[in-house]
């Protein structure tokens, strides 16, 4: 009895070419330079072998936070005052509790109006407590603080991202890193240039504008024991570096909370002053901050203000006229600091600063040292199991051989269509434990041949005709051959969920390679065995 | 070609000398594992993805003189750092220095110590590379304990999945003799790693889970013979199923974790220095997998039974559920 196989052979056809494509795209040619070419455009490496840079970036979002409770502090202070509510202080106490203002002093007869226009005004996004020397405690609510907390990360994934993009990165990965938390994983591929990564972690610079309290001082110890010892906790001390290289330094002291900083810039140009020949940034402020700008400004004529760069002071400037939404900077920059400045605020500003907790750079050809290896060992592997089944099997080591081949083919194929079929946007990436997990994948499709073959030996020497064989054999292995997959892409599939880069590939192409390996070793193995018995004389027995 | 014609190993009956020899590699491998907590505190060395601490590796040019970098690092002023060559110099893509700082509870200083090797080699030895030679690891002590959990709990997540399969497809003894046999494997290649005084890192994660896959693979190959047998033959008493089970699958056994091993020995290799500690957890983990399923697994199931036995309860054998999908 004969079986018609036209169609199943058909079908293996047409996934091959399917496959094929997916590797190479539509070739120029047959040609070994363009199908190398469709080849490196369609199988996305991973960083570990295309070289480039990896890094672990902490937000701060406690100053974010603390910029937003700054903020509220002023305009209490403003509300109290039209309200002509008396009180000593208005106040963020502990910077490592952000999220928490003091409004302290307010006499007991009108503390009651106090915590009626404290609740009424702000009780929307904060808690409002008050303690028993007529102090009141605002907290902001766990929802608003959650909700301000994912907005600052969001804002620095964008200014990142901005970044990056004029750096002319392609591919780069830039999203929130799930394993801590107000993290976040920056991958550029390609990247192994030390100053092109140093721009985007320098980038961490935040530019804010400081009232002047008092100053400046020869050192610390001088500002400190100007103020009487002990610095109130809304104000904090600067250096300020003066002219680069002069070597001089003075403290100021400076109110903690910035007038304008880091968001409120909308755009900056380099300069130099056209007088003094000193470097210069031009900025506009957003209109918000203008208003915000304006307002200080012109109350505070003739008093001092400081631009702070980096926690260190660049320019200390005399307010002369008011100011809305747009001025000069001239300070004590470099060159660098002044190209550096201008795009950082052009680009979006950080909300916070942002502290590498992990940095990993792989030289571009380091990582093709490493195909090189790992290409090798995965060829030399493959062709010592295939002359193995060779000789062990006779005429269905031929089966196997191919079933393996096929394996390799739709492995690659896969990952090729996965990247020519998203646009590159998703495309699954061969890592170096990657071809580590294509070796694993050589290891359990061979295994599944062996464990069919096996059980059509033992079948054969049961004394079954060839026939009888092989469809015993094919059915006995199945069940086996379906429990050792799943429990092994149940483990990949783990891996792949909690695993972080290389471990991911990894993970990839061990399960893409056993799922493919469900079809060439039960499904294309069991047609050519087919076409095999089609082709025997009665009699003649199987060559295993 | 044939390598076993017909079998008739009592495997059981060798299960005093299997239990002694898993016994002393694993309690070798836990005194080890002790010494090295004595030491350094962790039972095993881990490398900088766990520990954090910053790594630089630079390939040079020409081949370097690792007493002229150590002066070079030491005259930039760069305590406690550590040199070592990597590989062989004379063969191709020599010419590599690891140049390592041990781990800092501070974030910023790991980034400043990247900076200082670096510039201590480029102003202070005079052996020039290229940007594209060099790579970098800074990992900070928060993102590598981040990792260690992580990996802690995806080796347990994967050995839990595969406990409930295996209870859904045979039963929960199977299962859970299954496990045991895949922890007896990672407990004796880890115990491997701190005896050789080789560092875990995290593609040394992945060879582990990958070698837990493999062995469960050959346990089940194994199970599914015994369950297959029992449904066959419900007269033999169950040492004999065991042992005839272990026994028909021995050449596909034999035969699959030779070839896996030729890949993988290949890995070991060609593959480079990278993958040196992935490859060698494979080279140990293929052959202890094999072993276990033999002489862990399926000894444990019996010994299971018999338990029952004494107990005066019914023996429980899985054969009743049909096996074919």
């Amino acid at each position: 009895m004969k079986k018609n196989l036209t169609n199943k052979i058909i079908g293996i056809v047409a996934v091959l070419l399917v496959c094929l494509w997916g590797i190479f795209g539509a070739s120029k040619g047959v040609t070994g330079a363009a199908l190398t070419e469709g080849l490196t455009k369609r199988i996305h490496l991973g960083l570990d072998l295309k070289g480039g840079a990896h890094l672990i970036l902490q937000v701060k979002v406690g100053e974010a936070i603390f910029a937003e409770t700054g903020n509220t502090a002023g305009r209490i202070q403003q509300d109290l005052q039209k309200a002509k509510l008396t009180y000593s202080q208005v106040y963020v106490p502990d910077q490592a509790k952000p999220e928490t203002i003091r409004v302290e002093g307010s006499p007991a007869a009108s503390a009651n109006a106090v915590e009626t226009l404290l609740d009424s005004k702000y009780g929307s996004i904060y808690n409002v407590a008050s303690g028993s020397d007529n102090s009141f405690t605002l907290t902001m609510k766990p929802l608003q603080l959650a909700a301000l907390d994912k907005k600052t990360v969001q804002q620095a994934i964008d200014a990142i991202g901005d970044r990056v993009n004029a750096l002319g990165v392609s591919e780069p990965v830039i999203q929130e890193y799930g394993l801590g938390k107000d993290q976040i994983l920056v991958e550029l591929p390609g990247v192994d240039n030390e100053s092109d990564i140093e721009k985007i972690i320098q980038g961490t610079n935040r530019l804010e504008v400081h009232a002047v309290v008092g100053g400046p001082y020869k050192d610390e110890q001088s500002a400190a024991a100007s103020l009487g010892g002990s610095l109130p906790p809304e104000d904090e001390l600067k250096t300020f570096t003066g002219v680069i290289g002069s070597g001089e330094t003075s403290v100021y002291v400076l109110q903690r909370q910035y007038i304008v900083g880091g968001q409120d810039f909308r755009s900056a140009d380099p300069g130099i002053d056209q007088n003094t020949g000193r470097r210069e940034v031009s900025f506009t402020l957003t209109n918000e901050a203008g208003d915000r700008f304006y307002e200080y400004t012109s109350k505070n004529v003739n008093h001092s203000m400081a631009v702070v760069m980096n926690d260190q002071i660049k320019e200390v400037a005399n307010i002369e006229n008011p100011i809305r939404d747009s001025g000069r900077i001239t300070g004590a920059f470099s060159q660098d600091e002044v190209m550096a400045l201008s795009k950082l605020l052009s680009t979006g500003a950080l909300p916070a600063s942002l502290a590498p907790l992990e940095r990993r750079q792989i030289g571009a050809s380091l990582g093709a040292d490493s195909i090189q290896k790992g290409v090798t060992a995965a060829i030399v592997g493959v062709a010592l199991v295939m002359v193995f089944m060779l000789i062990y099997y006779k005429g269905s080591g031929v089966n196997a051989d191919v079933a393996l081949f096929l394996n390799l083919v739709i492995l690659l194929g896969i990952m090729g269509l996965s990247s020519a079929l998203s646009g590159g946007a998703s495309a699954l990436t061969l890592t170096l434990p990657g071809i580590a997990g294509v070796i694993l994948t050589i290891g359990m499709g061979v295994d599944s041949n062996v464990l069919i073959f096996e059980r059509i030996r033992e079948e054969v020497r049961a004394g079954k005709a060839p026939a009888a064989a092989v469809d015993q054999g094919f059915a006995h292995a199945w069940v086996t051959i379906v429990d050792t997959h799943v429990t092994t892409i149940v483990s990949a599939a783990i891996l792949f969920m909690f695993g972080t880069g290389p471990v991911k590939g990894f993970a990839v192409t061990l399960t893409i390679g056993l799922l493919a390996n469900l079809f060439t070793a039960v499904f294309v193995s069991r047609v050519i065995f087919d076409a095999h018995l089609n082709k025997l004389q009665p009699g003649e027995p199987l060559s295993i | 070609m044939e390598l076993f014609g017909k079998v008739n190993i009592d495997w059981l009956g060798k299960k005093w000398y299997f239990l002694a020899f898993s016994l002393i590699f694993s309690v070798a491998g836990i005194i080890s594992m002790g010494i090295h907590w004595s030491q350094i505190g962790s039972p095993l060395l881990l490398g900088v993805d766990f520990k954090g601490g910053t790594q630089v590796k630079v390939k040079f040019e020409q081949t370097p003189d690792i007493n002229r970098i150590r002066q070079a690092v030491s005259a930039a002023g760069i305590k406690d750092a550590s040199v070592q060559p990597i590989g062989d110099f004379n063969q191709a893509g020599g010419n590599e220095m690891l140049i390592s700082l041990p781990e800092q509870q501070d974030e910023a200083s790991l980034d400043l110590g990247r900076q200082q090797i670096v510039s201590a080699l480029r102003n202070f030895y005079p052996n020039p590379f290229k940007d594209s030679d060099v790579n970098v690891d800074v990992v900070g002590p928060t993102v590598g304990k981040q990792l260690e959990s992580k990996a802690f709990w995806a080796t347990i997540y994967s050995m839990a999945g595969m406990l409930v399969y295996l209870w859904f497809r045979f039963q929960l003894i199977y299962g859970v003799a299954a496990v045991v046999a895949c922890f007896h494997d990672t407990l004796i290649t880890l115990g491997a790693f701190a005896l050789t005084s080789q560092e875990i890192s995290l593609t040394v994660i992945a060879a582990i889970l990958t070698l837990v896959g493999y062995s469960m693979n050959d346990t089940i190959v194994v199970f599914d013979r015994i369950r297959e047998n029992l449904r066959l033959s419900r007269r033999e008493s169950l040492p004999d199923v065991v042992n005839r089970s272990i026994n028909q699958t021995l050449s596909r056994t034999v035969l699959t974790s030779g070839l896996t091993f030729l890949t993988v020995l290949s890995l070991y290799i060609f593959g480079g220095q990278v993958l040196r500690g992935f490859s060698f957890a494979l080279v140990i983990g293929i052959l202890i997998g094999t072993y276990s399923s033999i002489a862990v697994a399926a000894p444990m199931l019996v010994a299971w039974q018999e338990w029952r036995a004494k107990q005066g309860k019914a023996v429980v054998l899985p054969a009743a559920k049909r096996a074919r999908m």
